[in-house]
């Protein structure tokens, strides 16, 4: 007897497509300047927001008293508050060449300042990611 | 040079950030990143309105 069940399919794989020097040209540029994975795949507009976004959280937080961890195996706390900044990718190193973002946490604000910073490396860490997306063609 | 920021602007340049952030990396289209962008900004100054008013109630 004929079974009347649909035979289900797989569907056709689609082509591997060659991977390209883009695929780590853009994450890596991406980690030193934010946005500048995106500008050099011409998503000009995307790239200069987080750019701008990225960037100006940031500065603010080291404006605002911030403090920036440098690498450590002590707390995990300090590692984790380590790993955020290190997202910022260039703007972390020129931070920490200059010296800045060093004093202790005296009030609020300077607290807050600390979380924009890590937060700035987090959210690098996702626009990183969307480059890499968009040189692969997963992403437009 | 210093910037001082009351707790309420601090929230609300963060949100604003963030949300443009996720907004861009999160959705495919344009009108879709625009959407879900304000999205998260009325969430996330929402979430800190609802959790300030709830402290509060808590506090009393």
């Amino acid at each position: 007897m004929a079974n009347s069940t649909p035979v289900k399919t797989r569907p056709a794989a689609e082509p591997a497509r060659p991977a390209s020097m883009m695929a780590v040209i853009a994450p890596a540029a991406g980690w030193l300047l934010p946005g500048a994975g995106h500008i050099i795949q011409k998503r000009w507009i995307r790239g200069l927001l987080l750019l701008v976004s990225i960037g100006s959280l940031f500065v603010l937080g080291l404006m605002m008293q911030g403090h920036i961890y440098k690498p450590n195996g002590g707390d995990i706390l300090d590692i984790l508050g380590f790993i955020g900044d290190l997202g910022a990718g260039g703007m972390y190193i020129t931070t920490l060449a200059m010296n800045w973002g060093q004093g202790a946490i005296a009030f609020a604000i300077a607290d807050y300042g600390t979380k924009f910073m890590i937060v700035a490396g987090l959210l690098n860490f996702i626009a990183m990611a969307d480059a890499y997306h968009i040189a692969i063609g997963k992403k437009r | 040079m210093t910037v001082q920021l009351t707790h309420f602007s601090a929230a609300l340049v963060f949100a604003l950030f963030a949300s443009i952030v996720f907004g861009i990396t999160h959705r495919e289209t344009t009108r879709d990143m625009l959407r879900y962008g304000l999205y998260c900004f009325a969430m996330f100054l929402g979430g800190a309105l609802v959790a300030g008013w709830a402290m509060w109630l808590v506090r009393r």
